[in-house]
């Protein structure tokens, strides 16, 4: 990362971002006036981004991660909870909120829907600066510049409308458009899991020159683990608006320590004839964030689930270096019957 | 799986499906498309093939194509197609709505396309059963109960009267599979089935089809862009690029040694967990072919990195790769170095 960023404030170890008590709940349809009950998208997490690392988001429909990017970019606002950018906070005097955008940008799925189609790919990317009060000429001249980063010649695709360029062109016009503000923190929320597979690898490979090149941080979602694992330092695993496992991206996906992480890589096919799957490693869906269940969240599906499981919620607890788990399994004297032996007090 | 010798340009005598030169066409633009440029299969009853491709590459227009779903008056459809004794480019009005259900059913990405949003499931499985055999509502509905056990919805008798939208998506999935299966038909088409389920969802549906295909004795054809997902279901893999089959092979040949050079970059583009980290990933130049304007040779040509002049010259044959596996490249005509 580069040393010299002048907005950098408490320096390398001082977490970029810092989320505490993340809650977003979203008001529920139908039932009597209109209001059900609520889904609880987000609910209560907890997680901080170090300076030039990437995290990466994994979990299934429903667990929260889209929200969470959501609120990490202000598109939704929390319920409750606080972020905390380089030391401060979102919404004090020293950071507001079109300070914080400049510095956190964010890249979708659907690279189409994230551009105007009525702009020239030029346009869109010039766009924010202009909007944040660069000279159009200044804008368009950097416009060129990080087309020409991403792959795309200007001259060529410059004045190309967004149907008029491929998938994955697109996708290196949104990535374009995100670092036109010099953001510090890129959110990529399944960005490149539209683009096929050979594309996806080009995709990838631009993603991590950028990171070196603009010493930017990422924050990763996929739900494609083998990606994940390759891009990111650090993983966060999430179910039903919780955070169930997070640490460093090697043992969370090599030797992970909450059983839903297990059952989602064991999910995963093989492409070796030889070992496929048999038996599935967990039945029925991923329950309804509009009501979970009580205790851990994960005790519906998981096989060695106990009667703690069921009545207590276990806390996200540190189970190796920097690795964290919320599993009554990993947490000592917890009930659990397979919870390792409370340790000797010295 | 011991599979004999199956150069896709052999016919086979005993194949349920039969597919020889079969090109698509898609009209109305400035110039028409080709959208498959001259595809041979063959399937046996009981078999399990993977079509496997990225976007374009003409693997859903194929399967479409034998369900004669694409649109007649923008498509021009030629080639031989033959399913369970059917040709099925010849088939009038009446013998294609009980060839469609009754002979060949298709599975979706999205449940919402083959389910009705206002009808209860179970109604509309069984109105299908009742149409194509002309038995009872109680019959129908006494079928669409035993399919919905066969496809293990739990609480199966409860959810024959939920609408789609009560479901959740694996549920839904299942549903239009017991649809799918409603008027026992011998051949089972899915295009991308899971591509939108969550991981440990999918699993559950990948098993689910390889059961059925083994225990009801169905030929399937499984179009989908992810290697894992079509070594998981099927035991043949054809690769397509560009509207062409490239490479048809036993999985384990076509996934461990494959013959042709996309199917190499394909694969070797793949991130696995051993993928070491840092390390730039081997991506394949290029972009694929405009099937307006495509390459006069091999479609792979323009990105190929082995390409010689002799490959514009004309697509090349499906050389044999090995005892069961076949690849259209030159490079297989020529003795290995």
């Amino acid at each position: 990362m580069t040393d010299l960023d002048p907005r950098d404030r408490g320096g390398p170890a001082q977490p970029l971002l810092t989320v505490d008590g993340l809650v977003k709940h979203f008001p529920g349809k139908g039932g009597f006036l209109g209001k059900g009950p609520a889904v609880r998208a987000v609910d209560g997490v907890d997680f901080s981004v170090m300076k030039g690392e990437t995290l990466g988001v994994v979990g299934e429909s429903g667990c929260g991660k889209s929200t969470t990017a959501r609120l990490l970019m202000q598109i939704a606002r929390q319920d409750r909870g606080d972020i905390v950018f380089d030391g401060e906070l979102l919404g004090s005097r020293a950071l507001d909120l079109k300070a914080y955008r400049r510095q956190v940008q964010m890249v979708f799925q659907d690279s189409y829907a994230s551009l105007n189609p009525r702009l020239t790919v030029e346009e869109s990317v010039a766009f924010g600066p202009k909007a944040h009060g660069l000279s159009a000429a200044a804008a368009l001249s950097r416009a060129h510049d990080l087309l020409r980063r991403v792959g795309l010649e200007p001259r060529r695709f410059g004045g190309r409308y967004p149907h008029e360029v491929s998938g994955g062109q697109r996708q290196r016009v949104n990535i374009a458009r995100a670092l036109a503000l010099e953001p510090r923190l890129l959110i990529l929320d399944e960005a490149v899991s539209a683009l096929d597979k050979s594309v996806e690898a080009q995709v990838l490979n631009l993603l991590t020159d950028l990171k070196q090149e603009f010493g930017l941080t990422y924050i990763f979602i996929s739900h494609d683990l083998n990606v994940v694992r390759f891009m990111s330092d650090r993983v966060m695993v999430m179910y039903l608006g919780r955070i169930a496992e997070i640490g460093p991206a090697d043992a969370i996906l090599g030797a992970p320590r909450h059983p839903y992480t297990a059952a989602l890589l064991a999910s995963q096919p093989s492409t070796d004839p030889e070992a496929r799957l048999e038996e599935a490693p967990l039945t029925g869906d991923p329950p309804n964030p509009i009501n979970p269940p009580p205790g851990c969240r994960f005790h519906t599906r998981c096989r060695f689930a106990a009667e703690v499981c069921r009545t207590r919620e276990p806390g996200l607890d540190p189970v190796a270096a920097a690795h964290f788990a919320a599993c009554h399994m990993a947490s000592p004297g917890s009930g659990h019957p397979d919870a390792p032996p409370v340790p000797m007090a010295a | 799986m011991n599979a004999p010798l199956r150069n896709p340009e052999a016919a086979a005598d005993d194949a349920l499906i039969e597919v020889r030169g079969l090109t698509v066409d898609f009209l109305g633009g400035r110039k028409a498309v080709r959208a498959v440029g001259g595809v041979d299969l063959s399937i046996r009853a009981g078999e399990a093939l993977a079509l496997l491709g990225e976007s374009g590459s003409g693997k859903s227009v194929t399967l479409r194509a034998l369900m004669r779903l694409l649109p007649e008056s923008r498509t021009r459809i030629a080639g031989h197609l033959r399913v369970d004794g059917h040709d099925v480019l010849a088939l009038k009005r009446k013998a294609l709505s009980a060839y469609r259900g009754g002979t060949v059913a298709m599975i979706f990405q999205d449940p919402g396309l083959a389910l009705d949003p206002v009808y209860r499931i179970g109604d509309q499985i069984a109105e299908a059963v009742m149409r194509h055999e002309g038995v009872s509502r109680a019959a129908g509905r006494a079928r669409a109960l035993e399919l919905f056990e066969r496809v293990h919805i739990p609480s199966p008798a409860r959810r024959l009267d939920a609408y789609p939208h009560e479901l959740s998506g694996g549920m839904r999935q299942r549903a239009m599979i017991a649809l799918a299966l409603a008027c026992r038909p011998k051949v089972l088409l899915a295009d991308e089935p899971t591509t939108a389920l969550d991981a440990t969802v999918q699993i559950q549906i990948l098993l689910l089809l390889r059961e059925l295909q083994r225990d009801l004795g169905l030929a399937v054809i499984f179009v989908t862009h992810d290697v894992g997902v079509a070594v998981q279901v099927a035991d043949r893999v054809a690769v397509m690029y560009g509207g062409h089959l490239v490479e048809v092979g036993a999985s384990g040949d076509v996934i461990g040694a494959p013959a042709h050079p996309y199917t190499q970059g394909l694969l070797a583009s793949r991130i696995t967990p051993d993928s070491p980290k840092g390390v730039r990933l081997p991506t394949i130049p290029g972009s694929p072919p405009d099937l307006a304007d495509p390459p006069p040779g091999c479609p792979f040509e323009p990105r190929c990195a082995f390409a010689v002049p002799a490959c514009r010259e004309g697509l090349p044959a499906s050389l044999a790769a090995g005892p069961s596996h076949a690849a259209r490249c030159i490079r297989l005509g020529v003795p290995a170095a």
